[in-house]
């Protein structure tokens, strides 16, 4: 049923909608240079609808996969082989996210962005996995907040399917820097449910990596 | 809680809402006062009296909520048990220590997740399935699970990750589902991170050649378990093929990796079928 769903969600479908927002983007193109100005000045805006969720999930992504290439261009100082190996394997899924948020949303996707890790040391294992710890977690937590706001059914499949990869994460680097506190209570609540927080929340926490002012301010709420 | 955005939803769906729930308006907003006041244990109830009262006409129908809630509090039960006979047998099957600090976290959750979902069914006006006898022995097949350490992660591995792959597989009916979506992914993700310790402590014991995210659909188990992982295989998502998409040196196995996959009800019924006694 998933995989019939998936596949319903066809590239069309996508495409679609990316045509309607490059419409947007021409026009936007179109305005005066005060207004380009203006536009620069508000930054990169993600849009609205699924689309401006779509391209919300594609930044975050774009954060990662930037982070741990860096990871693992210049392994911390004592790594292990099983841990450089499957931090290698996180970037991998990282970029894979990332590309197929960019190919999904083609002419509607956002530009690139560009990161500031200046304040991870990426020598030190703790600097590293504290950072890794703290993206993943924030991962998790945009993608459960952000699912209330998403309308088309196959979208929020998508979401799920990458969610609980980003847990999967989550638990392995947060096992690294201490076994068992896979789901500790700093994430899961008595409950037993974990984290979640709307766009605004997260893009304020990741805002400190993320050089390119992010203009969030038509994403559904 | 957002329960003016709750309504602002609602309008939106149902733009003859406001109309018809007029004299219910006074009543929202005084719910939005107290809000405040409700403790965290206290918020299943909560949510789903909202639900009841605000989403009835509109969303996900209160027929569908209900069925995927129920459905998941089966699931939950399941585990929760399990976990339970399992920690009751004591260190003669998990090693004290951060093994056993795991196994009580994890049943700890499964318990709550029980609790959570009971009180959010009763709220939403429905009825909360009764707990089904389980055999986690599965007529057999797993006659050791609570005497032999790696059976019994094995089959933690599975039920966790079969979890995972359920709730997934659902969530789409409920889209629009609002908080009580919510709640469905910020369970889904917890089922997801303890998949991802449960296979690292196999990996850890020798049990299995499993990473904390599943290859391909490698269960690391037996073909015993394999219905739990079929379909995890997929490379392409949405007509889009992920190896070595756009020029990335993505490998099929990291391309499947990436990616979770969902089940149907249908497929995680005839996986936990074994285990359900009546």
């Amino acid at each position: 049923m998933i995989q019939k769903s998936s596949e319903a969600l066809s590239r069309r479908a996508f495409l679609g909608m990316a045509g309607a927002a490059t419409g947007m983007m021409v026009l936007a193109s179109s305005c005066s240079k005060n207004d380009d100005d203006n536009m620069m000045n508000n930054g990169v805006d993600l849009g609205n609808g699924d689309v401006g969720i779509l391209n919300y999930a594609y930044a975050l992504e774009q954060l990662e996969a930037a982070f741990y290439t860096r990871v693992a261009q210049s392994p911390y100082n004592g790594i292990s082989a099983s841990e450089n190996a499957l931090l290698t394997d996180i970037r991998d899924h990282e970029i894979a996210h990332r590309e197929f948020f960019k190919s999904a949303l083609a002419g509607a996707a956002i530009s690139n962005l560009e990161f500031d890790f200046s304040a991870v040391d990426f020598s030190s294992r703790a600097s590293v996995l504290a950072t890794a710890k703290a993206f993943e977690d924030l991962g998790v937590s945009a993608y459960n907040g952000a699912g209330k706001l998403i309308v088309t059914p196959d979208y929020l499949t998508l979401a799920g399917k990458i969610v609980s990869v980003e847990a999967r994460h989550a638990a392995y680097i947060r096992d690294l820097i201490s076994n068992g506190s896979f789901a500790d209570n700093t994430v899961v609540d008595m409950n037993g449910l974990d984290t979640s927080r709307m766009p605004a929340d997260v893009l304020a926490v990741a805002a400190g990596f993320i050089k390119t002012k992010i203009n969030a301010s038509n994403l559904p709420r | 809680m957002e329960f003016q955005h709750i309504i602002n939803e609602i309008k939106k769906v149902d733009p003859e809402m406001p109309e018809r729930l007029s004299d219910r308006r006074t009543a929202m907003k005084s719910f939005a006062g107290i809000g405040a006041k409700i403790g965290l244990a206290a918020l299943p109830f909560f949510i789903g009296s909202i639900f009841k009262k605000a989403y009835a006409q509109s969303g996900p129908s209160q027929n569908v909520v209900l069925d995927v809630l129920n459905y998941a509090l089966t699931l939950e039960y399941l585990e929760a048990e399990f976990y339970a006979m399992g920690i009751a047998k004591g260190t003669a099957l998990v090693p004290a220590g951060a093994p056993a600090a795991a196994i009580k976290t994890i049943g700890d959750h499964e318990a709550a997740h029980v609790e959570f979902l009971k009180t959010a069914i009763t709220a939403s006006g429905g009825t909360p399935v009764a707990k089904p006898t389980f055999d986690f022995t599965a007529g057999g097949t797993f006659a050791n699970v609570f005497t032999d350490y790696a059976t019994f992660l094995a089959v933690a591995q599975t039920f966790e990750d079969t979890g995972v792959r359920a709730y997934k597989g659902r969530a789409a009916e409920i889209t629009g589902g609002g908080d009580l979506l919510t709640a469905a992914l910020n369970i889904h993700s917890v089922e997801a991170r303890h998949a991802a310790h449960i296979r690292t402590m196999r990996k850890a014991n020798g049990f299995g050649d499993v990473k904390p995210w599943i290859t391909g659909k490698e269960s690391g188990i037996g073909s015993v378990v394999q219905a739990s992982y079929d379909g995890e295989e997929m490379t392409t998502q949405a007509g889009i093929n992920i190896v070595n998409i756009n020029g990335a040196m993505i490998s099929a196995s990291a391309a499947t990796e990436a990616f979770d996959e969902g089940l149907t009800k249908e497929q995680v019924l005839a996986i936990v079928g074994p285990f359900i006694v009546q």
